[in-house]
């Protein structure tokens, strides 16, 4: 063997190497015990591949590279460090975007080189071409539609745009980039290459700005998959074993996740794409009885004589910080032996899984937090059930009003609790602009206050008991 | 070359394994493991490096190092946002969290 040879064979040993230690690695982030040696498997996979592409017969611009990868890494590093855990959604987004992005400059240098070479004469086969133009195609709109749903979810963006006519404008938008795309396979042309690029990434854009809030996980997580097919499609362009595996699991494990996302959402994907979310809706059936306000004190004797309690966090408490001292509050009931759980809708937060990651940044140890399967025939035998900062995911509406935006949603079984307590600023609806009637009800409680002053002043209640209780 | 129907075998079996993994993912994890699994398609740096390594025009050039750029951003991007929120995923059965 010539020395040539063998590098070779090294670096298709290393590419091996990397896609099992990928596989390895999400296998391993599926479970908690494990996911953090997962994400570090994986690490080596990436690194290994990359140190091993150097090592390329005849690569050309290192310095650029050495340089691009520098500063991108860099960059990348220091905001992934920084920013607040109730920004992962969009620092995902982001990161997402970039990968698109980057499949599709593959696509366009691949179709600009045969396009150079000349007519017939290029070094692609038909197969190639074809997975070229729709890599191209479907990175480019992950690139720019995340790069939307970033800004919308970063507040830099109205949160919707929407025109009359706007779905015929999107239509002829992705069918000139389609049109564009078969061009481009059939002649190869610089010209129709730029065009159908351009179609693509404004594509892109249309496709995400009518979508609202509440469905923006589910497209980022549609876009995820998107930038794993993409990279699946131009990893075969470039005969690249560990592109198209990597890419096409990622692709196939985030259509599955953004499926489940839509399913705990009540919406299906293509709902949440081309219709929009509460808009008007029918008239909603009248809610009967009235909002009964509670003191802090009062609700601190109510759990001081409690022997179970469920938490109920929603995306409110993170917003206003206050997950840190409802988790104190959780060790101040635990200290006086009371069984505390935390129930989490699916989703909780702004993406599923959302929740328990913030609720493991203040240091609520995971076997304490129950998925709602799990908790909900629990609450019937539940003394106290607090809601922080969550509405519509415990609106019994979605169970008994058909006319309601969310009806058939699955929700937290709050009201079969033996009493609640909602905490909560003020009067106003939910996401969904519904009146929730579990704040109706005759053992529901609304304790009007911030998340943080609530949670102090209801520690401060349970400790002054223990004073005055004669303990 | 991979081409036909190996190539057909490979996106097929490729796509299995992606489901199959993921399908009994409890919700906890879903969060981290969408980061995670972002972070995996970052793999698109390599073909990247590989674009602009063979790039023989100034305007291949340029796209391959945005493709470089970008794709990096993705990887590293991506593994520190998951390993963060990874590390903060604690049982109460381990001592040093106990009160």
């Amino acid at each position: 063997m010539t020395s040539a040879q063998i590098v070779s064979l090294v670096i298709q040993a290393s590419y091996f190497a990397a896609a099992v230690l990928l596989i390895m690695g999400i296998k391993r982030m599926s479970s908690p015990v494990t996911a953090r040696s997962g994400i570090q498997w994986a690490g080596v996979g990436v690194l290994v591949a990359v140190i091993a592409t150097f090592f390329h017969s005849g690569m050309q611009n290192v310095v650029i590279m050495l340089v691009a990868i520098a500063l991108s890494t860099a960059v990348a590093w220091y905001s992934g460090r920084k920013v607040a855990m109730t920004a992962m959604p969009q620092m995902v987004a982001l990161y997402n975007g970039m990968g698109g992005g980057s499949a599709a400059a593959i696509g366009a240098s691949a179709l600009l080189g045969a396009a150079l070479a000349g007519g017939a004469e290029h070094a692609l086969t038909n197969t190639q071409s074809v997975l070229a133009v729709v890599g191209a195609l479907i990175g480019s709109i992950s690139f720019t539609g995340s790069l939307i749903a970033f800004a919308k979810l970063q507040g830099w963006m109205d949160k919707t745009f929407r025109f009359s006519g706007q779905q015929a404008v999107n239509g002829l938008c992705f069918l000139a980039a389609a049109v564009l795309g078969g061009i481009v396979v059939y002649h190869m042309q610089p010209h129709a290459i730029v065009l159908f690029f351009a179609a693509s990434l404004l594509f892109g854009i249309l496709m995400t700005l009518p979508i609202g809030g509440a469905d923006m996980p589910v497209v980022i997580s549609l876009y995820n998959a998107f930038t794993g097919l993409a990279v699946g499609f131009e990893g075969y362009v470039q005969q690249n074993v560990a592109l198209i595996i990597a890419g096409t699991v990622v692709g196939a494990a985030g259509t599955l996740l953004t499926r489940l996302m839509a399913k705990a959402m009540n919406r299906s994907i293509s709902n949440v794409l081309f219709s929009n979310f509460g808009g008007g809706g029918g008239a909603a059936a009248e809610i009967k009885g009235s909002l009964k306000p509670i003191e802090a004190d009062d609700a601190a004797s109510l759990l001081y004589l409690a022997e179970k309690i469920i938490i109920v966090p929603g995306y409110g408490m993170a917003v206003a910080q206050a997950q840190h001292k409802i988790w104190e509050l959780s060790q101040q009931l635990i200290k006086r032996e009371k069984e505390v759980k935390f129930a989490i809708h699916p989703v909780a937060g702004r993406m599923p899984g959302h929740m328990n990651v913030l609720l493991a940044e203040a240091g609520v140890p995971y076997d304490l937090i129950a998925d709602m399967d799990d908790v909900n025939p629990e609450f019937p035998n539940c003394d106290v059930a607090i809601v922080i900062g969550a509405n519509d995911v415990v609106n019994p509406v979605a169970k008994t009003d058909k006319s309601s935006p969310i009806y058939g949603m699955p929700i937290l079984d709050v009201a079969h609790a033996k009493q609640v307590i909602v905490i909560k600023r003020g009067k106003g609806t939910g996401f969904a602009g519904i009146e929730n009637a579990l704040f109706y009800q005759d053992n529901c409680r609304m304790l009007y206050a911030d998340g943080q002053e609530a949670a102090n002043k209801l520690i401060a209640g349970l400790k002054a008991m223990d004073g005055g209780g004669g303990h | 070359m991979i081409d036909g129907f190996l190539a057909l075998y490979l996106f097929m079996l490729a796509a299995f394994t992606g489901h199959e993994i993921i399908s009994r993912v409890p919700v906890i994890l879903h969060t981290p493991l969408m980061s995670g699994s972002n972070f995996v398609h970052g793999i698109v740096l390599v073909g990247a490096m590989v674009a602009l390594g063979e790039a023989t025009t100034p305007l291949q050039m340029w796209i391959g190092a945005v493709g470089v750029f970008l794709g990096a951003g993705n990887a590293a991007g991506g593994y520190v946002v998951t390993e963060r929120m990874l590390e903060m995923f604690k049982s109460s059965k381990k001592p040093e969290t106990k009160q």
